[in-house]
């Protein structure tokens, strides 16, 4: 087949970006050429669109061992251990094939991590729907979560963590975002780095066959009425090849003979070699025929753009061949050696003793397209006031039930039940909490992780959302009594080449590094995800934020749950009022309009260190951050999972009951005290200037609100628990 | 007192099992599923997680696996082997230990804490163990116990149920049965009683800050019988 600019412009390149390659390359590609750079230069693989403002995001730090471009950041725990983490989205082929999307998406992620010589100890992941009432919600729902569990129950890592939300912008386009989180020696860290001249390239994994191909091609593009034909484009996963694959690598990478590591993700072959010889400043020569490959015939073009899954590319020492291959064949696994590198600095590709490609690893890498896209900026929304006729008929315990019963709200258990979060045995805090929590395993220290994203903020103006969920993922971790150290980012968008939508990444980008500058809680690694958007219809932009924490002795974790009867409940952090874009705001008095909650970081950072200097003085019984539906909603449920009541008093401020109750402020906590330990709390929360409420007492069974309002801790978890199950069930 | 867990390829309970048989006393080793000979133990535990990716039916592919045939060899004579989770799917397979284990009844992989009764205490996995109902942990797709209503008479009349899921006052109906099992039935052994197979994963449950302590018991019990 002779290339030209139509064939170009079917494999989603651009005419500029063709008429580039051609002269980039002194000629006309030929067809596998012209597939390697439709792979490479997609938005996905490429970060075309949003390179240029990824750059801005602080990602150096103390404890920060490697920052992004990498498989995955790595982080200190100190002792000589590492954590190794990384968030990944896999929404496209989620939509289009849900159970082996989301498969692969957690198995791509935790390879990403086991490549770097972790053994993955957590799982997190984030998902998002459309609204319940659309007609492929519920079987979205179930499909991705059985791919969930059906991959990572498989490989034996526990699922600790994660979020899920509707909202009918995701219709058409839902998100699946995979966490991961590995266990490293930090001197036995590997990276993807080629080095030394005739090494030997080895294959090892899964064979390769016709699945994927093109799967980065079309996670980078918008979705019309043909999706189903891309069905043939999604993956199928193999937990059980991973699992062998793991024990496998990880079994070579404890001896000493592995160069560079690098797995076949987005893009596989193609990538995984380019990637490795870019880094390395080398060339890779790739004999195509010594491919282990499952299916008869398969073209150069199908075996370098295949996404098969379970696949690694690794440069070895020379001699060590048989060594590595005995580690392989021990465990069932295709070995071959394909290559070597070369001084050449190009990809010089073989097949039946013919060349089929030629090309300059800068002319894929640095001399990829990088685009500066115009963009708008969104102006902060008016705020609304809303007045006292709109709310006075209000009865607050209906206000709660309906929320607590909220899809975004409501109890996930149905969800992460069908997850093993407790093998490896070392898993102290479930999910269902504000974070999940492992132990590092035979040690006194534990990794906190959560993972976190508040689209209607970001929405609504996304300089504030982005820094609101920095902020919201540094107080998850201290409410377990974590200190905050890194995050990853899985930046979820519509079109790059729509100025709103640009804008809305620009500015999430924006406000996402404000926040982690400040808060010193930097950004690792990472993944964007353009194009979640069906025609002209756009996702709502949900920046999903996973943050890693730690916890120098595990005993001192928190959770919350109100422990004991008699105890003094305080709200750490201000209240203003703030109701605009609030679940109340939205679900109950109907409101769209108006800005998000102010973010103010400094209040953030003091009021989140204060309560971890009291957490390690012992002081705090539980806490638990206050987010979606306010501080009632909060303390629901800390009542709800403690079996316990609280009999409120709101502290006399000029705001009213239910501003008071709903609002959602930023900045706060709400925590559980010894009555003997006031002194001592409010001592410290006063030397630091950090506001407080004493909400109220615990008691049995009951929520009071002023005397006047009670409601049976029974009747709230009724509400909070069986919506999912319901729907699920009908 | 001496032990072996036996890793099959796709195994992921192996390490956990490792470290409570270690913390309540026993000297284990790990068994490769290709080696032919079993070492001197005292005790041989099939442990939980996707042998050969449970592709086939559950347990049937490691059934087949070379250290099988001494582990069926050992038990015939007396030894004691217990199946944990895809352990116990590989003994049903095997028929040291009878019936089938289904998908379960909701289709649904299921990861909680249940309660189990004890059904029988003459035998060294349950012999001196003070409480009747123990908390465990279960994390499986495959868990609904099923066989013939002769079979069934069978087992009841020599005694094999070994543990029943029931509530935490130790009541058995089916609103406390996670996945559909015939009679509540959690574990269940030989007609020696020197095998037997559970689904709850004692291995979870040895620590305070994990999701309790009854595992714990259970080792410690299981050890000091065995002594």
């Amino acid at each position: 087949m002779i290339v030209n600019e139509q064939i170009a412009i079917d494999h989603g390149l651009k005419k500029d970006e063709y008429a580039k390659i051609c002269e980039l390359l002194k000629r006309t590609p030929n067809i596998t050429e012209l597939g390697i750079f439709s792979a490479m230069w997609n938005e996905h693989c490429s970060y075309k669109s949003s390179r240029l403002h990824l750059k801005k995001l602080p990602t150096k730090g103390k404890k920060v061992i490697q920052g992004p471009g990498e498989n995955a950041g790595v982080i200190d725990i100190e002792d000589n251990d590492a954590i190794v983490f990384k968030i990944e989205s896999h929404n496209h082929p989620s939509f289009i094939e849900p159970y082996q999307g989301a498969a692969t998406g957690v198995g791509g992620i935790m390879r990403d991590v086991f490549t770097m010589g972790a053994r993955p100890i957590a799982n997190l992941n984030s998902i998002h729907f459309g609204s319940p009432q659309h007609k492929k919600t519920k079987n979205l729902l179930r499909g991705v979560v059985h791919g969930i569990g059906g991959y990572g129950n498989c490989m034996g890592v526990p699922t600790i963590a994660g979020q899920t939300s509707f909202d009918s912008s995701y219709n058409g386009n839902i998100l699946v975002n995979a966490m991961t989180l590995g266990l490293v020696k930090k001197d036995k860290i590997f990276y993807s780095k080629a080095a030394g001249l005739n090494k030997p390239v080895i294959y090892v994994g899964s064979k390769t066959g016709r699945d994927g191909i093109h799967g980065a091609s079309m996670a980078s593009a918008s979705f019309d009425e043909k999706i189903e034909e891309k069905k043939p484009t999604v993956q199928v996963g193999d937990p059980f090849t991973e699992k062998l694959l793991l024990e496998a690598c990880l079994e070579l990478m404890a001896g000493d003979s592995i160069i560079a590591i690098q797995d076949m993700g987005a893009a596989g072959l193609t990538s995984s070699s380019i990637e490795m010889a870019s880094k390395g400043n080398l060339g890779i020569e790739i004999n195509l025929n010594k491919v282990p490959c499952r299916e008869s015939k398969m073209t150069p073009y199908e075996i370098m753009l295949s996404e098969s899954q379970e696949r690694m590319l690794i440069v070895l020492e020379n001699g060590k061949e048989e060594q590595a291959k005995k580690i392989f064949d021990k465990w069932n696994l295709d070995f071959a050696v394909i290559g070597k590198t070369t001084k050449s600095k190009k990809i010089e590709l073989y097949f039946d003793e013919e060349k089929v490609a030629d090309i300059p690893v800068n002319t894929l890498v640095e001399n990829s397209p990088m685009y500066d896209r115009k963009w708008k900026k969104t102006k902060l929304p008016k705020k609304n006031k809303i007045k006292k006729e709109d709310i006075k008929h209000l009865k607050i315990i209906d206000a709660l039930k309906k929320i607590l019963a909220n899809p975004n709200v409501c109890s996930k258990e149905w969800i992460w039940q069908q997850y093993d979060h407790t093998v490896m045995g070392d898993t102290i805090q479930k999910p269902g909490g504000d974070a999940g929590v492992v132990r590092v395993h035979g040690t006194d220290k534990a990794v906190a992780a959560s993972v976190d994203s508040s689209a209607v903020y970001c929405w609504a103006h996304p300089l504030t959302g982005g820094k609101q969920v920095v902020c919201e993922s540094f107080r998850n971790l201290i409410s377990v009594g974590a200190k905050p150290i890194a995050i990853t980012n899985c930046l979820n968008f519509g079109s790059p080449e729509n100025e709103e939508n640009m804008g809305e990444f620009v500015e999430c980008v924006q406000g996402i590094g404000e926040a982690s500058e400040y808060l010193k809680f930097p950004v690792v690694s990472g993944n964007v995800s353009f194009y979640n958007q069906t025609k002209d219809e756009g996702i709502k932009p949900t920046p999903a934020i996973g943050g890693v924490g730690l916890i120098k002795n595990f005993k001192k974790m928190i959770t919350m749950e109100f422990k004991e009867l008699d105890s003094l409940v305080l709200v750490i952090g201000k209240t203003e009022g703030h109701i605009d874009q609030s679940l109340f705001a939205r679900n109950i008095l109907d409101e769209k309009n108006g800005p998000p909650p102010e973010v103010n970081l400094f209040n953030e950072k003091n009021n989140g260190e204060t309560l971890l200097k009291l957490i390690d003085n012992n002081l705090i019984k539980s806490a638990h951050d206050v987010s979606l539906g306010g501080l009632i909603t909060a303390v629901a449920k800390m009542c709800i999972k403690g079996k316990k009541g609280i009999n409120i008093k709101k502290p006399k401020y000029l705001i009213n009951e239910i501003e008071y109750l709903f609002a959602e402020d930023q900045g706060r906590y709400i925590v559980e005290i010894n009555k003997k330990d006031f002194k001592k709390v409010a001592d410290i929360l006063n030397k630091n200037a950090v506001h407080f409420d004493e909400l109220g007492t615990i008691t049995e069974k009951n929520i009071y609100i002023n005397s006047k309002t009670k409601v049976t801790i029974d009747e709230l978890s009724t509400s909070n628990k069986n919506w999912l199950t319901n729907y699920m069930s009908k | 007192m001496k032990s072996s867990v036996i890793t099959f390829p796709g195994s992921n309970c192996d390490r956990d099992m490792d470290v409570a048989l270690k913390k309540f006393g026993f000297k284990n080793k790990m068994v490769w599923h290709a080696d032919t000979e079993l070492p001197k133990s005292d005790l041989v535990v099939l442990p939980g997680g996707f042998s050969y990716g449970d592709y086939l039916r559950c347990g049937s592919m490691a059934s087949k696996s070379k250290i099988m045939q001494s582990v069926i060899n050992f038990a015939n004579s007396g030894g004691m082997v217990m199946g944990i989770c895809n352990g116990f799917q590989i003994l049903v397979e095997t028929g040291l230990v009878p019936g089938v284990l289904l998908r379960n009844k909701y289709l649904e992989f299921i990861c909680k804490n249940v309660f189990v009764k004890i059904n029988d205490k003459k035998n060294k996995y349950f012999k001196n163990v003070d409480n009747q109902v123990l908390e465990f942990h279960i994390a499986h797709n495959e868990g609904n116990y099923f066989c013939t209503n002769d079979q069934l008479k069978e087992i009841e009349d020599n005694n094999q149920i070994a543990i029943n899921y029931c509530n935490e006052n130790g009541k058995i109906e089916d609103q406390f049965n996670p996945n559909g099992s015939i009679k509540n039935i959690a574990g269940i052994f030989n007609k020696e009683k020197n095998v037997l197979g559970m689904m709850p994963h004692p291995e979870r449950m040895i620590d305070t800050s994990l999701s309790g302590e009854d595992g714990s018991l259970f080792f410690k019990n299981l050890i000091n019988n065995l002594k």
